[in-house]
């Protein structure tokens, strides 16, 4: 499929200062990013982030109110889409109803006037396992093939940068799971740039190299997988990657290479290089399963009572009310250590101060929470 | 018991369920059917049967026997011939015509109207509150030999003093265009509508430009809208007579004024019923070839 046509002159995809305002809306704000050449990376955030605006305006399809984009050393900021050697999988596929799937692919070869069509129609059919669908139309197949045949559509082109705007939104969850690892395999496999764009948090810590938390059209954080679970920088972050247990409290004192946080009377330690602010108030955070049912922690809460518990499989989840009034969620794994604890039951609990963080608490302490499963 | 019971009941609402359903589409057809009996199938065999009658020689105007003489099909067609091409010729650019105007109309209707859509979709079937002959009459005012348009085109230099619109092929075209424009309009509209912007922004995104876009996407999936438009506009401007009657002049006749004229001021029936026949024969081929040739059978 090697593509002479298209300079190889590839390179990173940059997003300098870029604003996107429709009348007061202010949808992307002042966001500026760096894709590195290759890599698969996420743009994640709840709906109306952004996240598909900037895609847009990368895409061609938006124009940008301020700002610059380009690929490598050219701007393509106001290039029109159809001249751009950027590609998109759209959400709802978007293939031409009256065209077979062969000519669908062949589309972006044919406008280009390549010749060769047929093999390179036919080797992006092998990469998508859907050569036998050649002959039929769209409304033939399902949605996953359907799915597949954009990717295809889309990377037969050879793209610098291949864009996927929530391409796995409309499949369902088995097929979803099962598409994550295709699409990852086509992108080492073929090594272009992918840019994915989707709400789904598991999605994009499943497959992205690096990962951009949109929220408000700016992004809050950028990094990997574990990064942006581990040590999350804002209140946002923590509690839409996965979930959290934020505990308000005060800087008291910092040491060496700890600092330590006092909260209703309790002292807890956090390691200086996990503390994301300069304020004295702050959210201690500490992930569900990185807590544990006992007392002899570091930091530790006594006096807890369970006031809700679940069995979910692997793990058996608790909510756990502290003296005061916070609750925190548990996750304890179903092994031998399992206390089997009941509603009401009075319990500690303990965390090591390594998986503690804190977070500038001048923040709304539930932005970010349940906004996933939004559409 | 009550379980027993239960199970009791419900089958026997599924059976009468059942049973309903088997009389329904017959009843829900009746209607329907006996319109169509009475107003089309019954008419057809009386026009069959007329159009191979003769008059018997010295009977009363208007008193025809049936002696199967199918040679009355080849009279009527020799003698009107030259209408019958006409008819078609008419039709045909008067499709053409509204195939141009109604073309941008719906596109922009369907994708550039915003929030006048629904305005701009009331004003298209507007016309059809005033009378069909009404609005013919006011063409003949419109192309008046002092009217607006023919004065204006007279200011051209090269148009002599004797140029006119009124009564000719022109303005029966133009009447029959304008008439018809509705029927063309709204299916182009509602096969455009339905397409998917989605679409044409993945053609832009994937190398095609604005007219590229236009010929490969978008006017093929509007197929089934042209040729719904282009059928609903032929068929009946052939048929039509009041345009050429309010618009033409004794040259410019259409089948339908022939039609018109061998069945209520010649009392000539046979013959009418074979021209009509003949008609609607034609058109049928027409239709048929044109529905093959465009190949949208699957997209309609």
């Amino acid at each position: 499929m090697a593509n002479t046509k298209v300079s190889q002159d590839t390179g990173d995809l940059k997003l300098d200062r870029v604003s996107k305002y429709y009348g007061d809306f202010c949808a992307v704000d002042d966001l500026s990013l760096l894709v590195p050449d290759g890599s698969f990376f996420a743009l994640l955030g709840p709906s109306g982030c952004g996240k598909t605006t900037t895609l847009r305006m990368i895409a061609g399809l938006e124009e940008p109110s301020a700002g610059t984009i380009s690929i490598g050393s050219s701007d393509i900021t106001t290039q029109k889409s159809y001249r751009r050697n950027v590609n998109t999988v759209f959400q709802n596929y978007a293939l031409f109803p009256h065209l077979t799937i062969f000519e669908n692919i062949a589309f972006g070869l044919r406008r280009r006037g390549l010749k060769d069509v047929k093999s390179e129609v036919e080797s992006a059919l092998n990469l998508v396992e859907l050569a036998h669908l050649a002959d039929r139309k769209p409304n033939q197949l399902s949605g996953g093939q359907q799915q597949r045949i954009a990717v295809a559509r889309a990377i037969v082109n050879r793209p610098e940068v291949l864009l996927l705007d929530e391409p796995l939104g409309a499949l369902d969850l088995k097929l979803r799971r099962q598409m994550q690892i295709e699409l990852k395999r086509i992108q080492t496999e073929v090594g272009i740039t992918f840019i994915h764009v989707t709400h789904d948090q598991e999605e994009a810590m499943t497959m992205a190299d690096t990962i951009a938390v949109m929220n408000n059209g700016k992004i809050e954080q950028m990094g990997s997988a574990t990064d942006l679970y581990e040590s999350p920088k804002t209140a946002f972050v923590a509690n839409f990657l996965g979930q959290c247990n934020l505990i308000k409290g005060k800087i008291a004192s910092k040491s060496g290479d700890k600092a330590l946080v006092t909260a209703k009377g309790l002292t807890f330690e956090v390691p200086l290089s996990r503390v994301a602010t300069s304020n004295e108030s702050v959210f201690i955070g500490v992930r569900p399963e990185k807590l544990r049912l006992d007392d002899n922690g570091v930091n530790s809460i006594k006096n807890c009572v369970v006031t809700d518990r679940s069995f979910v499989g692997t793990s058996t989840q608790y909510i756990v009310r502290a003296p005061w009034d916070l609750e925190l969620v548990v996750f304890e794994q179903n092994d031998e250590g399992l206390h089997d604890l009941r509603v009401g039951d009075t319990v500690s609990l303990e965390w090591d101060s390594e998986h503690t963080f804190a977070l500038d608490g001048a923040q709304d302490i539930n932005a970010g929470a349940d906004l996933d499963d939004e559409e | 018991m009550a379980f027993l019971h239960g199970v009791a009941t419900g089958h026997s609402q599924v059976k009468n369920a059942l049973k309903g359903r088997s009389l329904t589409p017959y009843l829900l057809l009746a209607p329907g059917l006996i319109w169509l009996i009475t107003f089309f199938i019954i008419p057809i065999f009386s026009l069959a049967s007329t159009s191979t009658m003769v008059r018997p020689d010295g009977a009363q105007v208007g008193v025809y026997v049936q002696e199967l003489r199918f040679a009355n099909y080849v009279d009527a067609f020799l003698i009107n011939k030259d209408q019958y091409l006409r008819s078609f010729i008419y039709a045909a650019l008067a499709t053409l015509v509204a195939l141009a105007i109604a073309y941008p109309l719906a596109y922009a209707i369907a994708f550039k109207s915003g929030k006048y859509r629904n305005i701009l979709l009331v004003l298209v079937i507007a016309p059809f509150f005033t009378s069909f002959l009404l609005r013919t009459i006011a063409w003949t005012q419109i192309l008046a030999d002092q009217g607006p348009v023919v004065s204006a085109i007279k200011v051209l230099p090269f148009i002599d003093d004797l140029f006119r619109i009124n009564n000719t092929s022109t303005a029966v075209v133009i009447g029959l265009a304008y008439n018809f424009l509705p029927f063309m309009t709204l299916p182009l509209y509602a096969s455009l509508e339905r397409i998917d912007p989605r679409t044409l922004e993945a053609a832009g995104d994937l190398y095609a430009n604005g007219l590229t876009t236009f010929r490969k996407v978008t006017l093929p999936l509007s197929m089934p809208g042209v040729v719904a438009g282009t059928l609903l506009t032929f068929i009946p401007a052939a048929g039509d007579y009041v345009n050429a009657a309010i618009l033409g002049n004794p040259s410019t006749k259409m089948i339908g004024n022939v039609i018109e004229s061998r069945f209520f001021a010649v009392v000539d029936y046979p013959t009418a019923a074979a021209l009509s026949f003949t008609l609607m024969a034609t058109i049928l081929i027409l239709v048929s070839l044109y529905i093959r040739k465009s190949g949208t059978d699957e997209l309609v």
